[in-house]
């Protein structure tokens, strides 16, 4: 005889394949955007094939138009119909935000086609660290975690998803070895094991809501950018050695930044569950960066060497957005207010809640 | 994959591929943490330092 098995706590693997809703406008496009978006394609009103004189490529309105039009590639949002991923209106309103927001990054890194010049900074461990893995690891509040936590969420809950998309794209041991890695991100074959769900693990330690898309809403362009230029690199064959080069830069800076992120949740008092993606991440990521640098970035080079300039982008670039998102942290949490469009709403009494501070 | 180290003991990982820490300075050992890297001295770049990765 035995007790009645209490009722399951909702798997978190659910919350993780939910469909979110569609994305509150923040300007004329992305008002316009998600106005179509609720219709069917046949039924909707156009879209603008040009952005308006004075748009801000990076702005908030032009950055969550580009992600939402990105986002019907991969989970879309509930209620829209599944034929506006190919509308032709719809591509060319993503194709005029993706060349401005792709002339303002050209326009913003120094370029160059010397690889090994741009990465060699990125190798070396600086003497006096800074940056937001340092400062939470030193002296970040919980409640600055938090909406640390809340920013990544928007890519870590599709974790090495927009690299997928490059894998048609190689031959060789670049594509072997890219997919490899991918193997890797994706939990090498165990669901529990997807970086992606791993990240959720921490949100819920973390007391958020685990939800695949539930603070978009409140997460500004400037990280929403970081994601955007993944979708972009991924989406265009023309740009593989861009992507390639970013996935480089991402997997060479990720194994310090991660174990510091793991001492910052350690010294806030996270529960255990939460440290697990970042320390899976220290040992990954330094066994990851030397793939990626060799025998994919390496090889694809080796074979397409007129790549190289494409490549030194994909890792300027990187840089330039992980740089921007940096200063913004920097900059809202010394004036004390939030680095989210609104505050997080308050953990409501879950397991992970430590003291502020 | 399992490691047989120098006291006798193992380690074990299932990962397609490791890297083996030589430099004995890693943190993870046996496992290489990236903590062999060169340090940098700060006024070069930005800062000295770009902004830290996260996976
Ligand atoms: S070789 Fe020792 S940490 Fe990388
Ligand atoms: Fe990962
Ligand atoms: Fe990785």
């Amino acid at each position: 005889m035995t007790a009645p098995a209490p009722a399951p706590p909702a798997a978190p693997g659910q919350a993780l394949s939910a469909v979110p809703g569609l994305p509150v406008p923040r300007g004329p496009l992305s008002e316009q955007l998600v106005t179509a978006l609720r219709r069917p394609p046949s039924e909707a009103p156009p879209l603008p094939g040009r952005l308006p004189a004075g748009t801000d490529p990076l702005g908030e309105d032009a950055q969550l138009a580009l992600y939402a039009a990105y986002e019907l590639h991969y989970r879309s949002f509930a209620g829209v119909a599944d034929s506006w991923e190919w509308d032709p209106g719809l591509l060319r309103l993503r194709a005029a935000l993706e060349e401005a927001f792709g002339r303002a990054l050209r326009g913003a890194v120094p370029g160059g086609d010397d690889v090994d010049a741009v990465l060699e900074p990125l190798l070396e461990e600086p003497v006096e660290p800074s940056g937001t893995a340092h400062h939470l690891q030193k002296e970040g509040t919980w409640g600055q975690m938090r909406e640390y936590l809340a920013h990544r969420s928007v890519y870590h809950l599709k974790e090495a998803d927009p690299h997928a998309w490059v894998i048609p794209r190689l031959t060789g041991q670049a594509k072997a070895s890219l997919v490899a890695v991918e193997y890797d991100e994706f939990g090498g074959g165990r669901g529990d094991r997807v970086h992606a769900r791993l990240f959720a693990d921490l949100m819920e330690g973390a007391g958020l809501d685990p939800a695949y898309g539930r603070y978009l809403d409140l997460v500004p362009a400037v990280m929403l950018a970081n994601v955007n230029l993944m979708s972009w690199l991924g989406l265009h064959r023309g740009l593989r050695g861009a992507l390639v080069g970013h996935f480089t830069a991402v997997e060479v800076t990720s194994s310090p930044g991660s174990r510091r992120l793991a001492a910052a949740l350690d010294r806030l008092g996270a529960p255990p569950q939460c440290a697990l993606f970042y320390t899976e991440h220290v040992e990954a990521d330094a066994v990851h960066e030397q793939v990626l640098r060799r025998d994919v970035l390496g090889d694809l080079l080796r074979r397409e060497p007129q790549l190289a300039a494409d490549a030194v982008f994909g890792v300027q670039a990187y840089g330039y957005l992980e740089d921007l998102l940096g200063d913004h942290l920097a900059a809202c949490w010394r004036a004390g207010r939030t680095s989210l469009l609104a505050p997080l709403p308050e953990p409501t009494g879950a397991p992970g809640t430590p003291d502020a501070g | 994959m399992e490691l047989v180290l120098e006291d006798g003991t193992t380690a074990a990982s299932d990962r397609f591929m490791v890297a083996v820490c030589t430099c004995r300075r890693s943190r993870t050992y046996p496992f290489c943490d990236t903590s062999h890297r060169r340090r940098r001295r700060p006024g070069r770049g930005r800062d000295g330092a770009p902004e830290e990765g996260t996976p």
